[in-house]
């Protein structure tokens, strides 16, 4: 996804005079054809990532459409109050990009995961949360984010994340994407655990369930339109996403069912509390914590029975 | 202000009171009838909490008329006891938690650069604000990047909000000037030479300006001088009656 990114930065810098790209020391190599391009509009701040974020901040106080890149934990909580009062307080159209949610970074350990940032992030006044699902979405996102008014959180997968879309879907943040349509129950996902929904999906038609397959890409705002129409045509959710159960997208979603008063019920796929003390890849923490297409698909099966 | 809001604070305002002035009433290329133009020169007063003198210095100025003072500290009023973005025309950057200013001053400072426009940016820090890590991550960026449209004042009144702020902080001129700034000390009650120094700015082509102004917690009222209470305690009637009194009588 981070390749992506780039690819729509650079498109929207050439369009853009206004975009430039601050990094925390991070990205070697993928920023080269935008450093040499637009020379004035990318710095590299080094490893100091509280300032870089109000750098951010006071360079759209100037004016300017700053990009602020790092991997998610350095992006969002080793700088958070610079992100709350400097961006968000502000009202700074700044983005903060994150690269490697969920376990992209599974290797790295524990303070390389990003299973809090959708939680901290979207809690944040004025603060919208973008999660693309896959790099078709991350480089459509780059490009909505340079005519997004305000601050903007871009949480992205990594490199070699699998393509779900096979051509542009008509992105803008706020909307989500349907997949497929479905007529039995809705798969919702928001970021790089999108493959493993749309593998679920095809599971579950084998078992003769119809799924609604959805990208959420924007956690904040929801789609509530879609979301209603879901459950009231469902009268179940299931949400999925490679982040912490508690405050993220599966929470954000509740609190908008406890809020609208829509009855509906709600079953949300994320990560248990807990850091993770063993090594392991993506694919490894994803299979501990039951992010795999055939768990998920056997626990919607046994909850649609449930619900029978 | 800090009578009728019962606010804390008050010596931390009058510390750099006389900077502001000659900021406002002089160095800084403003214009209140124009207070969003693009060229302006800006100011954040990173330490947030010293914006009674911001605020009275900016109604002074023109900004505003002098009756919006009587918001401050007052449920439903604009001016805050740290300011809020955009709180006030003249008034552009939110502060309040310490040692964010000068990040945010080199971003604008680096905005005008890439956008090759002529504003300069004045921060001001407090002195205990300068243990703030952040204030050194900025001081490293902007005088790496040869920002010499950035201008930083130091009110140096050697408080910090539990104590002495000296034993940690020096010498604190030998640490700007390796971070790559050039760096003036100066009695940052001296108007004259606060005119003069604001004057000649950048010192160095391509470096960022460090103003260390020597100041005086609760300057200008004999009881608040170098006394801490004065941090916390919100003046009562006499005390505000004696401090009037000492102020006027010295402006007679």
């Amino acid at each position: 996804m981070r390749n992506a990114f780039i690819r729509g930065l650079t498109a929207l810098a050439e369009r853009d005079r206004r975009v430039v790209l601050l990094t925390g020391d991070l990205g070697f190599k993928i920023f080269d054809d935008f450093a040499a391009r637009f020379p004035r509009r990318f710095f590299n701040a080094g490893v100091a990532e509280a300032n870089m974020m109000s750098v951010a901040g006071g360079l759209a106080l100037g004016g300017l459409r700053p990009f602020a890149y790092s991997i998610v934990p350095f992006a969002t909580l080793r700088c958070l109050e610079q992100i709350r009062n400097d961006i968000c307080y502000q009202e700074a159209a700044a983005t903060v990009v994150g690269v490697g949610g969920g376990y992209s970074y599974g290797p790295n350990g524990a303070t390389h995961h990003a299973l809090e940032d959708i939680a901290i992030m979207r809690c944040l006044p004025n603060m919208t949360v973008v999660c693309p699902g896959d790099p078709v979405e991350a480089e459509l996102a780059a490009l909505a984010a340079g005519t997004h008014a305000g601050p903007l959180y871009l949480r992205l997968g990594r490199a070699g994340d699998e393509v779900v879309h096979t051509s542009p879907p008509p992105f803008s943040i706020g909307r989500a994407l349907v997949l497929s349509e479905g007529s039995d129950c809705a798969l919702i996902a928001t970021g790089g655990i999108l493959p493993v929904a749309v593998a679920a999906a095809e599971q579950l038609a084998r078992e003769g369930i119809s799924c609604r397959l959805v990208s959420m890409h924007t956690v904040k705002p929801l789609d509530e339109v879609l979301l209603r129409r879901c459950a009231a045509e469902f009268g179940v959710l299931f949400t999925i996403e490679e982040h912490g159960l508690i405050g993220g997208f599966g929470s954000a979603v509740g609190e908008w069912l406890a809020a609208s008063g829509v009855r509906c019920r709600l079953r949300s796929f994320g990560t248990r509390d807990g850091f993770a003390h063993l090594c392991g890849d993506q694919k490894y923490f994803r299979q501990l914590q039951g992010l795999t297409a055939e768990h998920i698909a056997r626990q919607v099966l046994e909850a649609l029975k449930d619900c029978a | 202000m800090a009578h009728a809001g019962r606010t804390p604070h008050v010596a931390s305002a009058l510390s750099c009171a006389d900077v502001l002035a000659a900021l406002y009433f002089g160095a800084l290329r403003i214009d209140p009838s124009t207070p969003e133009d693009e060229e302006r020169d800006r100011f954040i007063l990173s330490k947030g909490h010293g914006c009674m003198a911001l605020y009275a210095t900016l109604a002074e100025r023109g900004f505003f008329p002098e009756e919006v003072l009587e918001e401050y500290a007052r449920d439903g009023g604009r001016l805050a006891e740290h300011p809020s973005p955009r709180c006030v025309p003249g008034l552009d950057a939110a502060t309040g938690s310490l040692g964010h200013g000068l990040s945010l001053g080199a971003g604008l400072a680096l905005a005008a650069k890439i956008q090759e426009q002529s504003f300069r940016v004045f921060v001001l820090l407090s002195d205990a604000e300068c243990a703030e890590g952040s204030v050194w991550e900025a001081a490293l960026f902007a005088g790496s990047r040869g920002l010499d449209n950035l201008v930083a004042i130091v009110d140096f009144n050697k408080w910090s909000a539990m104590g002495r702020t000296g034993s940690y902080l020096e010498p604190l001129a030998d640490k700007w000037k390796a971070f790559g700034w050039s760096c003036t000390e100066i009695d940052g009650h001296d108007a004259d030479a606060l005119g003069a120094t604001f004057a000649r700015v950048p010192f160095e082509p391509s470096r960022p300006a460090v103003i260390i102004a020597h100041t005086i917690k609760g300057k200008g009222v004999s009881f608040m001088e170098n006394n801490l209470e004065w941090h916390y305690r919100p003046p009562n009637d006499n005390d505000l009656k004696q401090a009037l009194e000492e102020i006027e009588g010295r402006e007679s």
